[in-house]
Formats: structure tokens, C-alpha cells, sequence
């Protein structure tokens, strides 16, 4: 086994168990710690794979903004442990453990076999350094770039309608007429 | 690549362009206008870039097939696709004039959304690489998971935004996940060359059988297939009615011609396995949404149902896996969307504002006070149970002519039989309004968008019916 195998085989089993920790605390914030160390480890893994500048947009914007973001939560809203789960039926959690396992096991099957083959002919980016990224980014990936930006108006826009209360009249200068009320 | 590598075919997204400058032009409008009167302008503005939208694909239509980057197509099944999602788009804005300032008074907002919604739909549907198709799918997805909370006083509509939202969730990342294993299968993500290389054999069948499954369920979310349906009747009563006669004819028309490409260019090898996998969820999705929408007394929740059996006859012209079957499939989406959201805006008359849905028991007596109204209604529940000469029949008609030539017999006769369990509940609504009295007198309520799309969806239905030329000439115009 040599170094980077080992160094991998390590980072991987930190990543796997932070990520078996987030779903599995009861406590709202120790999943979302959880999740900044699982996080944290993939960004290491991306930089042994050479790909810098994934590696770095997986700490700004995964470890920085949306932890970040879920720690808001948890502080907004009380974090304490959930028991806020609806009741289910009884037979429910049988049926969903059963069928997540088989999901689980045949897909790590199927995984673990298909890397075992050579892959196909994957090229990729040379270096992930972020010059080659953004010649893809602006060039081959035009479109998806734009699209994602409209992605991003769309949530914007969505935050827009759920952060204002809906009672709210527009701020015009005239007085807001009351709605039609043809109602029955 | 240089600037001419990137412009070359532009005029592929010309639609997707104007539809995105107009909900900027919307947003900037809304914020510009002085009052509440000038709101009114706001569902114009928004019909007039759909508008401009269709003319720019009609444009497109005489030109060569092009392609954007690899990464969007106009070819013939493209733009009929995306033809029929503006068409429901302008009938749901149609709809909403009347409908929103009852519910919520955010109007910019919305018709942005709107916009934006329809964007990434037709994007979705003429989307050749799996990166555009999975932005696509959430660039609309997103848009539907706020619009059907948009009457934010309204429990129910806010349960239908959350509950849509989670299991949207949950569905989107199955389906990322399925493309990231047929990108591992294959090494690229451009549904064309994905076909060539399984085609070959260079796939890697362990990680591609699972990717194929994973997209499955993704699709079977996103157009409500058995058993991934279970949102569908919730959202659909939940949502403001016109958000859900854009959302049950937009979404289906877009994931459909999306999941066509994919069987076809992707993993048109592979017919044998999924020809059988589409067959056994056609079937169950026929049966269960029809069996279902015959117990529903609320007429939201029996379109809901009626939905997701119409999924399964569409599912059964996909099956055999033919350039036949797609068009039917094609041309089914294009009757659904009138005759669907022509059974919602009948809805919507009727409805109380409160309850978001009408109970079947409103529709009594109708046809004594309300002819016209009744005769609409009439003509859409004939249209959907298939009875001939409407535009549903042909569309069924289509489908199973497609399923029995390429081999799958048995299914037609299943869907033949459905059709027949269909009748039922379609045919219980006319008899409630022909021959019921009515329990309270109902007040249709009534605007000129509202009157005007009942128009179009009643006529459409039944010119599509009658003159066969019509659609021999569309279908023909799909090309290959």
C-alpha cells in the first residue's frame, strides 16, 4: 500500500463516518458540525485528486456559506433535540429500513464492481487549476453556466416571495385598493 | 474555442433568450409601476414574451436542425415540445389574471416565475447533454415548488409547496445520481455520444444499470408515474388552480420529451431491459390512477388522478422504443394540455377561493344555468374518457396504434381497457351537471383571460378532433 493510498483510505474513513454522524446525532447541531467535517475531508480529497480549485469552492461555499447557513437555522428556530418527527404507522420504518438497505447494498455493489474495471475513457480537466476550469467554464460550458445563473435568479426571486409577508401591500403612492370581492 | 465557436447556432436558445428577457423585464416593470392599476399590465407583458417565445420557435422551425454546444437541439420533437409548453404557459397566465390578486398580491413575482418556469421546461426539452437537463429540470422545478405556495394564507397550498419541495428534493438528487453513474458508464455526459459509446460496448454495465434506475425514478417523480405519484394529488389540489393547469400540462410535456431523448439517443441499446421496466409502470400506472380517481369526490383531485393515468398511456407509446411511439407520445401531450387545462379553468369558475377546489356536487345543475359552461366541460370530459371525434381520442388512438406496431400487443389492450374504467369518472361529472339539481346556487365567477382560455382549450379540442389534416401535418413535421 503506498503513502497516498494510505493517506486516502484515512481521510475517506473520517469523511464516511462524519457523514454516518449527521444523520445519525439527535442533536441538530452536532449533525451540522458533522457535516462541516465531512465537508472538509472531501475538499481534501479533491486535492489529492488535482483538483485545486474544486477543492477550495467545496470550503468557501459548502464548509463557509451553507453550514453557515444551517447554523442560522439551528439558531432561529431552537436547537434542540428533534422530536418533532410525525408519528408514522407502525410498519413503516420496517419497510423503509428494509428497502434502504437493498438500495444501499446493490448500489455499493454495482460501485465497487464498475471501478474495479478500467474506467472508460474519462478525460479530464488538465490540472484543476482555476484558469483551465474557467477556460471550460466560459467556452464548453456556456450554457449550463447560464442556466445555473438563472437557477440562482429563480431562488432568488422564490426567497423574495417567502421572506415577505404575504399581508404586505406594494409601497406605491397610491393607497392599495382592496381585492375584488366577488367571492361566495 | 474562440467568440464564433460560441455563438455559432445561437439562434437554437433564441426562445429560452426572450422568454429569460422578459421575466427581466417583468421584475423591472413591477418595480417601475406607480399602482395597484398598473399591475394589470404585468399578465400582458408576460403573454406578450410568451408570445414573442413562440414566434421565435416558429422561426426556428424552418431553419436547419441545429444544435447549441452540443448541449441544446431544435430539431422537430424539440420544438413541438416546446410549442406545447408555451401554449400551456399562455393559457395558465390566462388563467391567472383574474385568479392571483384574490390570493396573493406579489404579481411581478409571479409572472417572473412563470416565465422562468417555462424556460427551463422548453430548455428541458430540447436539452441534448445531462448537465443542461439537470439545470433545466431544477431551473422549473424551483420555479413550481414557490408558485404552488403562492397563496401563502392558505394552509393548504403552503403544504402543497412543502410537501412538493422535499419530495422534488428527493427525486432531483435520484436523478443526478443516476447521471453521475451513466457518465461513469460512459465518460461523457452528451446524450448522443452516450448511445454510441453502450452501442459499442464500452460501456461499464455495473455502474450503467443502476444509472439507468436512478434516472427512472427521477423522470417517474417529475411526469407522477406509480408509485412515485404519491405527491401528485396533494400538490395539484394545494396549488392555485392555475398553477396547477400550467404545472400538470408544462411539467409533463417537459420531463416526457426529456425522458424520450434520453431512451432514444442515450439508450436506445438497452430497449429490451427498459421496454419492460416502462411496461410494468404503465400498467400499474393506468390502473391505480384510474381506479383511484374513481373514489375522488373533490374535481381537483380527480383530475390529479386522471394525471397520473394519462403519465401511463403516454409511458405506453414510449415503450417499444420508436420514432412512432415519441411522436404519438408528442402529440398526446399536445391534446392533454388543452383538454387538461381547459378541465381546470371549468375548475377554477367554480371553485371556492378558500378550499383552492371545487367539490364535484358544484358542478350540479350547471348545464340549466351555465349552457355554455356545461357544454365546455362536457367537451373535455369526452376529450379525456377518449371518445371520438375529440382530440383526445387521436391521442389515445395514436399511442396504442404505436404500442401494438411495435409489438406490445397486450399493453394497448390494458390501456383500451383503463380508457373504458376512465369513462366512469369522467362521464359522472356531465351527469352531475345535465342531470343533478343543483344543491346551492354557484356563481361561476368570470373574467375575460378566464372566458377566452375556456375558448381556445373547448375549440382546440374539438378542431384537433375533426380535422384530421392537422395533425397528420404536425406529426409529419416532427421529423425523425
Amino acid at each position: 500500500m503506498t503513502w497516498s493510498m494510505l493517506f486516502f483510505v484515512l481521510v475517506g474513513a473520517v469523511s464516511l463516518a462524519a457523514a454516518a454522524g449527521v444523520v445519525l446525532s439527535r442533536q441538530p447541531v452536532h449533525s451540522a458540525l458533522f457535516l462541516l467535517t465531512n465537508f472538509a475531508t472531501l475538499a481534501v480529497l479533491y486535492v489529492t485528486l488535482e483538483a485545486q480549485f474544486l477543492a477550495a469552492a467545496q470550503v468557501i461555499i459548502y464548509a463557509g456559506g451553507i453550514v453557515i447557513l444551517i447554523l442560522f437555522v439551528i439558531m432561529l428556530i431552537g436547537g434542540e433535540t428533534n422530536d418533532f418527527v410525525a408519528r408514522q404507522r407502525s410498519w413503516t420504518r420496517g419497510v423503509a429500513l428494509g428497502l434502504g438497505i437493498l438500495l444501499l447494498a446493490s448500489l455499493s455493489y454495482s460501485v465497487f464492481q464498475g471501478f474495479n474495471q478500467p474506467p472508460a475513457d474519462v478525460t479530464a480537466i488538465q490540472g484543476g487549476i482555476p484558469e483551465a476550469v474557467g477556460q471550460a467554464l466560459f467556452t464548453q460550458y456556456l450554457l449550463p453556466f447560464e442556466l445555473a445563473s438563472i437557477l440562482l435568479l429563480v431562488a432568488l426571486l422564490g426567497a423574495l416571495v417567502l421572506g415577505r409577508h404575504g399581508t404586505v401591500a406594494h409601497t406605491g403612492s397610491q393607497p392599495a385598493s382592496p381585492p375584488p370581492s366577488s367571492d361566495d | 474555442m474562440n467568440i464564433a465557436a460560441l455563438t455559432a447556432n445561437l439562434h437554437v436558445i433564441l426562445p429560452e433568450m426572450v422568454l429569460a428577457a422578459f421575466a427581466l423585464l417583468v421584475i423591472l416593470a413591477d418595480m417601475l409601476r406607480q399602482d395597484e392599476e398598473e399591475s394589470r399590465l404585468l399578465p400582458l407583458l408576460t403573454l406578450a414574451g410568451i408570445l414573442a417565445a413562440m414566434a421565435a420557435t416558429a422561426w426556428i422551425w424552418n431553419r436547419p436542425v441545429a444544435s447549441y454546444q452540443e448541449g441544446a437541439i431544435a430539431d422537430g420533437f424539440a420544438l413541438g415540445a416546446r410549442t406545447v409548453i408555451l401554449v400551456a404557459a399562455g393559457l395558465a397566465t390566462l388563467l391567472s389574471m383574474g385568479y392571483l390578486p384574490r390570493i396573493n398580491r406579489q404579481m411581478g413575482e409571479y409572472y417572473a416565475l412563470v416565465l422562468l418556469a417555462t424556460l427551463g421546461m422548453t430548455m428541458m426539452a430540447s436539452a441534448t447533454d445531462l448537465i443542461v437537463l439537470f439545470l433545466a429540470l431544477e431551473i422549473f422545478s424551483l420555479a413550481l415548488y414557490i408558485l404552488s405556495g403562492y397563496y401563502r394564507k392558505n394552509p393548504r397550498s403552503t403544504e402543497a409547496s412543502m410537501k412538493y419541495f422535499l419530495l422534488g428534493a428527493f427525486a432531483s438528487s435520484f436523478f443526478v445520481y443516476g447521471a453521475a453513474l451513466l457518465y461513469g458508464a460512459a465518460g461523457t455526459t452528451q446524450l448522443r455520444e452516450i448511445g454510441n459509446l453502450l452501442a459499442s460496448d464500452h460501456g461499464n454495465p455495473n455502474l450503467l444499470w443502476p444509472g439507468i434506475a436512478l434516472l427512472l425514478v427521477g423522470f417517474g417523480f417529475k411526469v407522477s408515474l406509480v408509485p412515485f405519484h404519491m405527491w401528485t394529488p396533494d400538490v395539484y389540489q394545494g396549488a392555485p388552480t392555475p398553477v396547477t393547469a400550467f404545472m400538470s400540462a408544462g411539467t409533463k410535456t417537459a420531463a416526457f420529451a426529456a425522458f424520450v431523448r434520453v431512451l432514444m439517443e442515450a439508450l436506445p441499446a438497452q430497449q429490451i431491459q427498459w421496454g419492460w421496466a416502462l411496461a410494468v409502470l404503465a400498467v400499474l400506472t393506468m390502473t391505480v390512477g384510474n381506479l383511484t380517481a374513481l373514489r375522488q369526490l373533490s374535481l381537483k383531485r380527480m383530475l390529479a388522478y386522471s394525471s397520473v393515468a394519462n403519465a401511463g398511456y403516454i409511458l405506453v407509446a414510449l415503450v417499444p422504443g420508436t420514432a412512432q411511439g415519441s411522436k404519438a407520445a408528442l402529440f398526446y401531450l399536445l391534446t392533454y394540455a388543452f383538454m387538461n387545462v381547459g378541465a381546470l379553468a371549468v375548475v377554477i369558475t367554480l371553485e371556492k377561493i378558500d378550499e383552492l377546489d371545487a367539490l364535484q356536487n358544484r358542478a350540479a345543475g350547471l348545464a340549466d344555468r351555465w349552457p355554455l359552461l356545461a357544454l365546455a366541460m362536457s367537451i373535455f370530459m369526452l376529450s379525456l374518457s377518449g371518445i371520438p371525434p375529440l382530440a383526445g381520442f387521436f391521442g389515445k388512438f395514436f399511442v396504442f396504434q404505436a404500442a401494438v406496431e411495435g409489438g406490445w400487443t397486450w399493453l394497448a389492450v390494458v390501456g383500451v381497457l383503463n380508457s373504458a374504467i376512465s369513462a366512469y369518472y369522467y362521464l359522472r361529472v356531465m351527469v352531475a351537471m345535465y342531470f343533478h339539481e343543483a344543491e346551492e346556487p354557484v356563481q361561476p365567477r368570470r373574467w375575460g383571460g378566464l372566458s377566452l382560455s375556456l375558448a381556445l382549450t373547448a375549440l382546440a379540442t374539438v378542431i384537433i378532433g375533426l380535422y384530421p389534416s392537422l395533425w397528420t401535418g404536425f406529426l409529419s413535421g416532427l421529423g425523425g
